[in-house]
């Protein structure tokens, strides 16, 4: 048997990537074919849902804000080779911040700028919950992964106690924050493309999408236009190396987990502000465990996150229309699919690259 | 005094039946990650493990059939486990991830598919589940103070699924320590290469750990649905596999040492539900959310050195290549 050479940058990047990605499906179709359905109607089905039905696409859109943040924080901190389970905690303790700018701000300041305190607020508590096992990895050795999966938990235990005790909404039983100040909503794009003159149908997409939007080329910037993106880099392929170059490698975990937990606390821009305007039970509801598939899939670069994300969005939304249309399917399908691309792109991602090689190989020579 | 005595026993009596699974799942993440494998993946292990044993028990009416089932499913999950991260060297986090989240998928919708009860299983009757089982004299020593109460409230009257936790234990122990196997396993977890030269199989060794795992995981799952509880409901395991894997760190990846931790996690649950609502002297009522959240903060400053020292086995989370 020759060697098997490396694959061509094409087949890497993209190739390979969908090969992962339909296998994922497949085995997702063989599921569906098994329980007595026809996973063409399904897909058919979830399409409809997320694309052509009236206000489908807004909705979309508006998961697909979601699961950018998440996968941003998630692909940074995979950058320095950190690995960041923690973003679902981080989204849900950066609505602290939402509510404790509104709260202070509200009163006396315009609508603009109370949105942008807000926008920092969310990005600030979510940095400051990824800042202590960021902490402990550097300074005291502990393993961030351990660390950031047990912040998770901290974070649902303190968010359940704080709503259903100090920041209940008074005289109410349901575990969930007094509403927002209107100033502090995310302005809604069907309000904002009325304004235009455009029409479109009624969803809860909100400008946090054009949020993220740029949070993908601010990502983009950093990581591969600053000196702070070279060292998250350097520090990522080879901590050794990095501190030979003279780069506090400490110092570098601890930003990147702050810069990590800051994508992953916008979330609750796009949920608190833009969806719910008041902080509920909860609304995190596995994005920020989404967000790794995003990362893996769109191989920590913004273009495959944007990508990715508008995948799972349409996973989301498509997943809603089956619990309509189907008895036996539901919307848990979703985990499932996103469960196996987590597996073939993450865990078995190069498993298929050796067999792709030598096709690729043979077929040249 | 006496009424004192009784709530103790009760305490105690519902930690044992709390810590059952942690103990199995903890002897699980032993295993796996003495071998040198990260296993964050006993969650979706366990959550597995629980509706196989549900919706077999459900459909044979055996739960001994149930128990086999669970331990079967548990087991293929951990040959996935393995297939991803050792035969193909990926992650074994991302791997782990990806199993908690099918496991999480799957149960729901084959369970939807077979019972068309929204993901729950059927209610198992009485006779079709692990009861507790009344040990030899216990009514006839309950005469006798301190100790009659003591044996048959807290030792007496568990099922049989908790007995075999308990006894997993000190084979664990056993094995780790006492046979060869055990020696290889912890070998292979520090420094692969040198089992490697010695001529024994690094990939082989990491899988038996796994299949091992998975066989405690499947038990652990079948106690909550078939012998705890009486039908699986959807994410049953409700974050007991992060526990079990707090636990194995907090017990230095050593099996009594888990244990005590399972044990000590497992009465801070069950005294949670007896302090709701409760004033201490002092300190006033303390929040459930803290005491649900203590075993993570322990195992945290565990973990950063601020209690004691960790020492993980020195090969964990990498992938041998030869």
């Amino acid at each position: 048997m020759s060697v098997v050479k490396p694959l061509p940058r094409w087949a890497d990047l993209i190739f390979l990537p969908l090969i992962n990605l339909c296998v994922a499906f497949f085995i997702c179709g063989i599921v569906v074919w098994m329980i007595g359905e026809n996973p063409f109607t399904a897909l058919a089905v979830m399409i409809k849902g997320a694309f052509v039905y009236p206000g489908g696409l807004g909705y979309t859109l508006y998961y697909t804000t979601n699961f950018i943040f998440t996968g941003l924080a998630v692909a940074t901190a995979f950058h320095a080779g950190l690995f960041n389970i923690g973003g679902e905690g981080q989204a849900y303790v950066g609505s602290l911040g939402i509510l404790a700018a509104s709260s202070m701000f509200a009163p006396f300041m315009p609508a603009l700028l109370l949105v942008l305190l807000c926008i920092v607020g969310s990005a600030l508590l979510g940095a400051l919950w990824a800042m202590i096992p960021a902490y402990l990895q550097a300074k005291r050795g502990s393993h961030i992964v351990i660390t950031t999966i047990m912040f998770n938990f901290l974070a649902f235990s303190l968010m359940g106690w704080l709503l259903a005790g100090p920041l209940i909404q008074p005289n109410q039983q349901s575990p969930q924050s007094s509403p927002l100040p209107e100033g502090a909503h995310m302005p809604k794009a069907q309000a904002v493309l009325d304004w235009f003159g455009v029409g479109i149908a009624d969803s809860l997409l909100n400008m946090s999408f054009i949020l993220a939007l740029v949070a993908l080329a601010v990502f983009w910037v950093l990581i591969w236009k600053t000196r702070l993106g070279f060292e998250i880099r350097t520090v990522g392929k080879n901590q050794d190396a990095a501190l030979y170059a003279g780069i506090n490698v400490s110092k570098i975990i601890i930003i990147t987990m702050m810069v990590s937990g800051g994508f992953a606390g916008l979330l609750a821009v796009n949920e608190v502000m833009g969806a719910q305007h008041r902080v509920v039970l909860n609304y995190t509801a596995g994005y920020g465990f989404t967000g790794i598939a995003v990362a893996l899939m769109g191989r920590n670069h913004p273009v495959g996150i944007f990508f990715a994300s508008l995948l799972f969005g349409a996973l989301f939304q498509g997943g809603t229309e089956l619990d309509f249309e189907f008895t036996s399917i539901t919307r848990d399908m979703v985990l499932l699919i996103q469960g196996m691309i987590i597996l073939f792109s993450g865990a078995l991602a190069y498993m298929f690259s050796p067999t792709l090689s030598r096709i690729l190989s043979r077929g040249g020579s | 005094m006496i009424d004192f005595f009784y709530q103790a026993l009760w305490t105690l009596d519902a930690t044992l039946r709390v810590a059952t699974p942690l103990i199995l799942c903890a002897m699980a993440g032993i295993f796996s990650e003495r071998s040198g494998i990260v296993d964050i993946s006993l969650e979706g292990k366990l959550l597995s493990g629980a509706f196989v044993a549900a919706a077999v028990t459900a459909l044979t009416g055996s739960a001994w059939v149930g128990l086999f089932a669970a331990m079967g499913a548990s087991v293929a999950m951990s040959l996935l486990h393995g297939f991803a991260c050792i035969t193909h060297r990926g992650d074994q986090v991302v791997s782990g991830l990806a199993i908690n989240i099918l496991a999480s998928g799957l149960t729901v919708i084959l369970g939807i598919a077979l019972f068309k009860r929204g993901g729950q299983t059927p209610t198992l009757a009485a006779d079709e589940r692990f009861r507790p089982i009344e040990l030899w004299l216990s009514e006839t020593l309950n005469g006798i103070p301190v100790i009659g109460p003591i044996y048959k409230e807290l030792i007496s009257g568990h099922s049989l699924l908790v007995y075999v936790a308990l006894a997993c234990v000190p084979l664990a122990a056993f094995i780790l320590y006492r046979t060869r196997f055990g020696l290889r396993l912890r070998a292979v977890g520090e420094v692969p290469i040198a089992v490697d030269s010695a001529g024994v199989s690094v990939a082989w060794l990491r899988y038996r750990a796994l299949i091992i795992g998975g066989l405690f995981c499947g038990i652990a799952g079948a106690y909550l649905s078939i012998s705890h509880g009486a039908n699986f409901v959807r994410e049953m395991s409700a974050g007991k596999g992060y526990i079990a894997l707090a636990a194995v760190i907090f017990g230095n990846w050593r099996p009594w040492r888990a244990f005590g931790a399972c044990l000590m996690f497992g009465f801070l649950d069950a005294i949670t539900s007896r302090m709701q609502g409760v004033d201490l002297p002092l300190i006033g009522e303390i929040p459930g959310q803290l005491m649900l959240a203590l075993p993570y903060i322990l195992t945290i400053l565990l973990l950063s050195g601020f209690i004691g020292r960790p020492s993980p086995p020195s090969a964990i989370g990498q992938p041998y290549r030869k």
